[in-house]
């Protein structure tokens, strides 16, 4: 699969707090939270995201909370991938439990600027910025991981597999 | 070659019979935990799954701590939405009302936890219990959702890293000092994906609540668990209140360590985090002059009859600064009901402070006791990112309950010395 958008860049340590903040989590709609998505961090981005886009990130992102209203939230609004140089656990196997597509890559974390037309193979990882002709290779997926993304998340793994 | 007692309770949990760290086993878990916020997304992936009967209800604690007393029709129909489903899937361990409190003080209190347990919880300071010797990491609400369906999890298993603290603490030091010192030197990802095994003479001193705000705090250097091993103290409490058997695990001496560091506690007066990570922590004598205009004392960090003795040690015969606001959230039904009977609540309300109910509350920026722009807050709970109280404008800085009331009473961020001779 072919993921392509516009990159959004944050910094380190981008918390769940920033992604969507407490105060909207009276709900878990989709739809409601994407509206907030960012918002500490970026007031602009849920009015400027575009389906496609990709969120590039520094070290760490996703500390904090374990609400999975964070990938929720950032899918809703229809971000294609993150690309950061680490994630922080829980954000991590959140988002392989609910089919969010995350790459994980120092050089590119670091050179992708703000704006640029990025492609990712979401297959073999490779991260292309065809603004700068760069490209990127993100760190393989263990293979479990692989398994849930095949299967479209953890839900749909146990329905498939009868079991975790 | 020997194993840490991460590894010792994950073996004890899987099927599989030989791991590395990196490696993914499936577990089976002995409880999972899920609160207003979290367990409404994981019902929802239960009911879309079809399943009529979750076939682990005996492993599920649900608790509505976060936003309740419901704070608005929104939070009020996510409660209903989980209050249904326990009554419909007959989940036991189910708290609500005035059997609730924040989740992480209720349920070592309750028992519900033990020494060798393997626990997962839809919260990120699940890791809590591992100050009672378990492994205890917080996850997502698919997670839970496939721990009420399957009784499992999936768990990639993390090298462990050894925190030892030595010497004696200095006046008006708490575990809560030891941790936020701790990740002031590691990070907020200073432990990443690791175990955090915390030990040493220092430690072992401590009593089990400072224990709990210690490992409480794992999850804010990244960490998947922060265990210490348990001791005579920790079986001292939770024998009385446990109702099945429990395991007590030691790490061996020729366990494999990605790292062993030592802090010496002579150096570690009691730490103030600065905004906006726990990370920026810094001794209470470099705090410098700091005007604040809350204080919070409560939250699964620091909300426990222990912390309230100490906040109450200070606030007793003092007023709190004028133009302040001091919040005193007891954790949990026991605390409040101990805190009553030993008087404390009256030398806070003397004091002119505000009890809350046992609730999340302000420290997740929920309710009572949300910060305008521009405010700044002192608090006993465990985030201080931007926008964690209130106004994303607003600020939040972190202490344990000493340092919070001595704050309370001179209005800015003060050393306890400074209000008790
Ligand atoms: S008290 Fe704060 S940190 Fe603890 S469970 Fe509640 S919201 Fe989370």
């Amino acid at each position: 699969m072919i993921l392509k958008g516009r990159a959004f860049r944050f910094g380190n340590d981008v918390d769940t707090d920033a992604i969507i903040p407490a105060r909207y989590l009276s709900t878990s709609d989709p739809d409601v939270l994407k509206k907030h998505c960012m918002e500490d961090a970026d007031p602009a981005f849920p009015d400027r995201v575009e389906p496609g886009d990709i969120i590039v990130a520094g070290k760490n992102f996703g500390c904090g909370s374990s609400r999975e209203h964070a990938p929720i939230a950032i899918k809703a609004s229809g971000v294609s991938c993150v690309i950061a140089a680490s994630f922080a656990r829980i954000f991590f196997r959140n988002s392989f439990n609910m089919g969010l597509p995350i790459f994980e890559s120092d050089e590119a974390s670091a050179a992708i600027s703000e704006g640029d037309t990025v492609e990712v193979d979401a297959d073999s990882g490779v991260i292309r910025d065809l603004t700068t002709g760069k490209v990127f290779q993100a760190r393989p997926i263990p293979g479990f991981m692989q398994e849930l993304i095949e299967d479209g998340g953890l839900m749909e793994h146990i329905r498939k597999r009868g079991g975790i | 070659m020997g194993r840490t007692i991460a590894e010792k309770i994950l073996a004890a949990h899987t099927q599989t019979k030989s791991f590395q760290p990196g490696d993914i086993i499936k577990v089976d878990v002995d409880v999972a935990l899920a609160n207003d916020i979290t367990a409404p997304i994981a019902i929802r992936a239960v009911r879309q799954s079809g399943v009529e009967k979750i076939a682990h209800a005996d492993k599920v604690v649900f608790v509505l701590d976060h936003f309740t007393p419901n704070k608005d029709i929104a939070s009020a129909n996510q409660c209903r939405y989980v209050r249904d489903f326990a009554l419909q899937q007959e989940i036991e361990k189910f708290f609500d009302g005035g059997e609730a409190g924040v989740e992480h003080a209720l349920l070592p209190e309750k028992g519900l936890v033990l020494p060798g347990d393997l626990i997962i919880g839809a919260d990120s300071h699940t890791c809590t219990y591992g100050a009672l010797g378990a492994f205890a990491t917080g996850v997502g609400s698919t997670d839970l959702a496939a721990a009420m369906m399957t009784g499992q999890a999936w768990i990639k298993v993390p090298p462990t890293m050894k925190f030892i603290f030595e010497g004696e603490l200095l006046p008006w030091v708490g575990g809560k000092d030891l941790i936020l010192y701790l990740i002031g030197k590691i990070g907020v990802d200073g432990a990443l994906y690791r175990v955090m095994e915390i030990e040493g003479p220092a430690v072992s001193a401590l009593e089990l609540s400072d224990r709990l705000s210690m490992s409480n705090m794992a999850i804010e250097a990244g960490a998947k668990a922060g265990i210490i091993a348990a001791d005579g103290k920790t079986e001292a409490y939770v024998k009385p209140r446990a109702k099945r058997p429990y395991t007590v695990y030691a790490s061996d001496k020729d366990a494999r360590y990605e790292s062993v560091t030592v802090f010496d506690c002579a150096g570690i007066e009691p730490q103030v985090a600065f905004p906006h990570l726990p990370e920026n922590a810094k001794g209470i004598s470099e705090a410098g002059d700091v005007k604040i205009d809350q204080v919070v004392i409560g939250s699964c960090t620091n909300g426990r009859i222990e912390d309230l003795r100490i906040a109450a040690r200070i606030l007793k015969g003092k007023k709190v600064s004028k133009g302040l606001r001091c919040l005193i959230l007891p954790a949990t039904p026991e605390v409040y009901s101990r805190a009553l009977g030993e008087g404390l609540i009256d030398i806070f309300l003397q004091a002119g402070s505000i009890i809350g109910p046992p609730t999340c509350g302000p420290c997740l920026g929920g309710h009572m006791g949300i910060l305008a722009k521009g405010e700044r807050a002192l608090a006993t709970t465990n985030r201080n990112f931007v926008g964690r109280m209130g106004d994303p404008a607003s600020e939040v800085y972190l202490s344990g309950p000493a340092v919070a009331a001595a704050s309370a009473v001179t209005g800015k961020i003060s050393a306890p010395q400074e209000v008790m001779s």
